[in-house]
């Protein structure tokens, strides 16, 4: 239990971090929607699952599709 | 100069942070509330899901806040890309057969799991705002697959405000005849663990699912139609 719990903090660390440092902003958005979805996935296993299904359906699925559209409307790449 | 300025903003907001978390007596209970939550809360309530019942019941003033802030939010949105003319007809390529008929298929099963979700709020993990977002990411699939689709705003819009009007009728009501406090619950409890119990917390969770779901649905049909 421990060794998956620390497995899918590292997982999202090395998400977190990406995201940063990304140039593709598409790319970012896919890694930050990763932080989105371990972060509730470790929800479930702390018990909590209210806050894992609203972490689950708005960090991972509206959040990406609004950053997505935005992204649509600008540029793809930063300079 | 920049730079600098930042390492010391940076540098004085981790030492407040480091000094409020010595301070913190971490696993002493100091208040007694959230136990008297813990135990009372099934009998008194009537919900299952001690979640709910301090959500919806202890701290529903909070709650109407909640929705208030998104609300907000949503007509912020729409009052910025208003502003935006619609750039023509842009071509949109139809998707493959196979992904339509997917989307036709799984759009009412998802619409199911949402309202299941906000319906059992009382019973089963879950609530208003999770199946709200849950029934706007279905909006949000058939956006993404069959673009044919033309959205209803005003039955959207007339939804969202029925049902908020239902949340502080309902407050209203509690606050003259049941208690002397905003929401307090005036209806049977009911037997405990079953779908009709726990007083008005269902029916305050299904109009918060409706209205979440419909402003959702409309930011994600702004932010489709406009931009």
């Amino acid at each position: 239990m421990i060794i998956v719990v620390s497995l899918l903090v590292i997982f999202m660390l090395i998400a977190a971090i990406s995201a940063v440092f990304f140039k593709d902003l598409l790319n970012a958005v896919i890694a930050a929607c990763m932080v989105s979805l371990i972060a509730s996935i470790l929800f479930y296993f702390l018990q909590a699952p209210d806050v894992a299904m609203a972490e689950a359906s708005i960090g991972a699925a509206l959040v990406a599709a609004i950053f997505i559209i935005a992204i649509r409307r600008t540029k793809r790449h930063e300079e | 100069m920049r730079k600098i300025i930042s390492i010391i903003l940076l540098a004085i907001i981790f030492i407040g942070i480091i000094l409020t978390l010595c301070k913190i007596p971490f696993g002493i209970h100091k208040t007694k509330v959230g136990q008297y939550y813990i135990d009372k809360g099934r009998e008194k309530t009537g919900a299952v899901n001690i979640v709910t019942s301090v959500v919806v019941n202890y701290r529903g003033f909070d709650t109407l806040g909640e929705v208030t802030i998104l609300f907000l939010a949503a007509i912020g949105l729409g009052a910025v890309l208003s502003n935006f003319k619609e750039k023509g007809k842009r071509k949109i390529e139809p998707a493959s057969l196979i992904l339509q008929t997917g989307c036709r298929f799984l759009f009412p099963l998802i619409l199911l799991f949402g309202a299941y979700i906000f319906i059992h709020g009382h019973l089963t993990p879950g609530g208003g705002f999770q199946g709200g977002a849950i029934i706007a990411s279905a909006f949000l699939l058939v956006y993404l697959g069959c673009r044919g689709r033309i959205f209803n705003e005003v039955g959207c819009k007339t939804t969202e405000s029925l049902s908020g009007l239902v949340f502080i009728v309902m407050g209203l009501i509690g606050l003259t005849v049941g208690g002397h406090y905003f929401l307090s619950n005036f209806m049977l409890k009911g037997q405990i663990n079953t779908l009709f119990s726990a007083g008005i917390i269902p029916i305050i969770y299904i109009a918060i699912g409706l209205k979440v779901g419909s402003e959702l649905a409309g930011v994600i049909d702004n932010l489709m139609e406009k931009s």
